[in-house]
């Protein structure tokens, strides 16, 4: 069982309040991921909910029970870290094992969880080298296995992936997902990485400025995005934000529209505008259109759209796909 | 070096400066040897003669060498040891977040300042003087008698003057080790519920490993010619109590007056400081490697 809840948490260090009253109720079993700018608070609440911070304010509970004043190994969470904290001069069999050997557990049993952990995560002809022969997906692996011989209430991850080069980071990013899925463990992801939260995420947190502005499944926060900032933050590239009298218009102090959702014409369309920069990546291509009266809008077409900077085009967004914003920012209902 | 023109150049441009420092080695070396195979003595003037090795024969076979070479190697052991033990220890209470850490840090580094001629004289006439010092008088308070350290403990005596001027620089060097201590290491530690003898011992003696060993290279080097201490407090005595190898060739060049006497002293110092860091290197240099 891994049910984690959070009652009103708080955190302040000295007057700088980093997280304000948060609630959230994460399922047994759930893989929920705190997405934010850096600096908005996602690993602080995580490293909360850790116990190697404590909090200011408000309960922590696991499984129900409150866990606010309990120290971080009592509480059955493992924690994978950004650098992966490997002891260095031990060998991985005594790293992934270390924590077990700290529980007190008979050596011929932690060797056999070790053992099996290792074949999980293909690190059998490791098990004796030291991290630093290692490479970094290797490392990365030790750090993982290392979480889950304890057979945690729930997994943490802070940024775990962060020190992997582009391709790796796609290789661990779907083997940690299939291993949660296969564990069946609670799991807390923190990243900064919006697409590795939407691709391993069941519930998305995003958060900014100490607060939770948004909790919803990948594609409720793609689709409907509750405030300026989540909309700005989800989806890649950006969302394109539009005032005054094209929102107006519509009845809306900002209107926003996902690049993918505005269809490009070389002869007639809504906006007139002309490209300065074209991205052809063969996939998509990807246009940086001016538009007068608008501003600078991206657009994304799939395929090929051949078309060069200097050149002029229409663009006409998706009605059924624009997201109206009041003046405060929040989202108003679908109504056109 | 890519090719072989740079390659050349290189070992040019080196030259000048191997050169030098080989010369600086090579010229005293080659006269200690060469003086350490003559009849010299400062009392006999111009009757120096070639002898061979017999002034190795005398130095090596004198009683006075064998006590020598006893109190340098305890010396130097018991010097490491306290100043490793101690280190550590001060280092951890010294890396807590403790008020005016400032202060404190650079006070315990004072001792390390001191030149050893006036630590030792401090030691000997403010602390450890049966009449006047400091230990004497707190002996008084206690209604215990007051302990003559330089004639009943001279070598012990010399041991916690040396021990007592390192301890800052085994302290330094083990706290900068102890501060690179990585902080999410310690924090899996805790999510690992490690009690904190095993937290030290299992994981920061591990990594303060490589400082300990720097701090022993270091020390052995400068311990093995401890000469300052034992000329300003005992003068090597009660009878050779305190003299190690360096003062002995000390008192055999300035006080007998034989320099081929002292220079094959000389010449076996080296040898020995070179077996000991031979011996230290393939103890403890391993842990020097990446």
């Amino acid at each position: 069982m891994g049910k984690i809840e959070l009652v009103g948490v708080e955190k302040a260090f000295g007057n700088v309040h980093v997280i304000r009253n948060v609630h959230l109720q994460v399922e047994d079993g759930e893989f929920v991921v705190f997405v934010g700018p850096s600096g908005c608070g996602k690993s602080t609440l995580l490293r909360l909910i850790a116990g190697l911070e404590d909090t200011t304010g408000g309960k922590i509970l696991i499984d129900g029970t409150d866990v606010s004043d309990t120290p971080p190994a009592k509480r059955g969470l493992s924690m994978v870290f950004q650098s992966y904290a490997l002891y260095p001069h031990m060998s991985v069999r005594s790293n992934i094992g270390f924590g077990l050997r700290m529980a007190g557990m008979p050596k011929e049993e932690r060797n056999r969880k070790v053992e099996a952990a290792a074949q999980v995560l293909n690190l059998t002809p490791y098990l004796d080298r030291r991290p630093g022969q290692l490479s970094g997906g290797q490392r990365q692996r030790v750090a993982i296995g290392r979480a889950i011989v304890r057979e945690p209430k729930a997994f943490l991850f802070d940024e775990p992936l962060s020190n992997l080069d582009a391709a790796l980071r796609v290789n661990m990013r779907l083997e940690i997902a299939r291993l949660q899925d296969t564990l069946g463990t609670t799991a807390i992801y923190v990243t900064h990485d919006q697409i590795e939260a939407m691709t391993l995420a069941d519930k998305i947190v995003v958060l900014s400025a100490g607060q939770i502005e948004q909790v919803g499944s990948p594609l409720e926060l793609y689709d409907h995005p509750a405030n300026l900032f989540v909309a700005g933050f989800i989806g890649s590239p950006k969302m394109n934000f539009v005032t005054g009298q094209a929102a107006a218009a519509r009845g809306a102090a900002t209107i926003g529209v996902r690049p993918e959702h505005i269809a490009g014409s070389r002869t007639d369309g809504e906006w007139a505008g002309t490209v300065t920069v074209a991205e052809h990546v063969g996939s998509d291509t990807f246009l940086y259109v001016a538009v007068p009266g608008i501003g600078d809008i991206t657009m994304r077409a799939v395929g090929e759209f051949a078309l060069k900077p200097g050149e002029s085009v229409y663009l006409t967004p998706d009605p059924d796909r624009i997201h109206r914003f009041d003046a405060e920012g929040q989202a108003m209902l679908a109504a056109r | 070096m890519a090719t072989q023109q740079t390659r050349t150049l290189g070992r040019v441009l080196l030259a000048p400066s191997v050169i030098l420092l080989f010369l600086w080695m090579i010229v005293p070396l080659g006269m200690t040897i060469w003086f350490s195979l003559l009849r010299y003595n400062l009392l006999d003037p111009g009757t120096e003669s070639f002898v061979g090795l017999l002034n190795y024969q005398y130095f090596l076979t004198d009683p006075a060498f064998f006590a020598a070479l006893a109190n340098t190697l305890i010396l130097v052991g018991s010097v490491l040891a306290i100043t490793v033990i101690g280190g550590i220890l001060i280092a951890l209470l010294m890396d807590q977040p403790i008020f005016g850490r400032g202060i404190v840090r650079l006070m315990v580094i004072a001792p390390f300042f001191v030149m050893p001629t006036v630590s030792a004289l401090v030691w000997k006439n403010l602390l450890m003087h049966p009449v006047s010092g400091l230990f004497a008088w707190v002996a008084g308070l206690l209604g215990l008698p007051a302990i003559d350290w330089f004639t009943n403990w001279p070598l012990l005596s010399i041991i916690l003057i040396v021990a007592w001027q390192w301890l800052p620089f085994a302290t330094l060097i083990l706290l900068t080790a102890l501060q690179s201590f990585d902080e999410e290491q310690k924090e899996a530690a805790e999510m690992d519920g490690t009690p904190a003898i095993s937290f030290f011992f299992l994981l920061v003696l591990p990594h303060l490993a490589r400082a300990i060993t720097v701090v022993i290279l270091i020390e052995t080097i400068f311990l093995l010619s401890v000469f300052a201490e034992i000329l300003v407090t005992t003068g090597g005595g009660p009878g050779l109590a305190t003299t190690n190898i360096a003062f002995l060739v000390y008192a055999q060049a300035l006080l007998q007056y034989d320099v081929g006497g002292a220079s094959a002293g000389g010449i076996v110092a080296v040898v020995l400081a070179n077996i000991v860091a031979i011996f230290l290197v393939r103890l403890v240099g391993k842990n020097l490697d990446a």
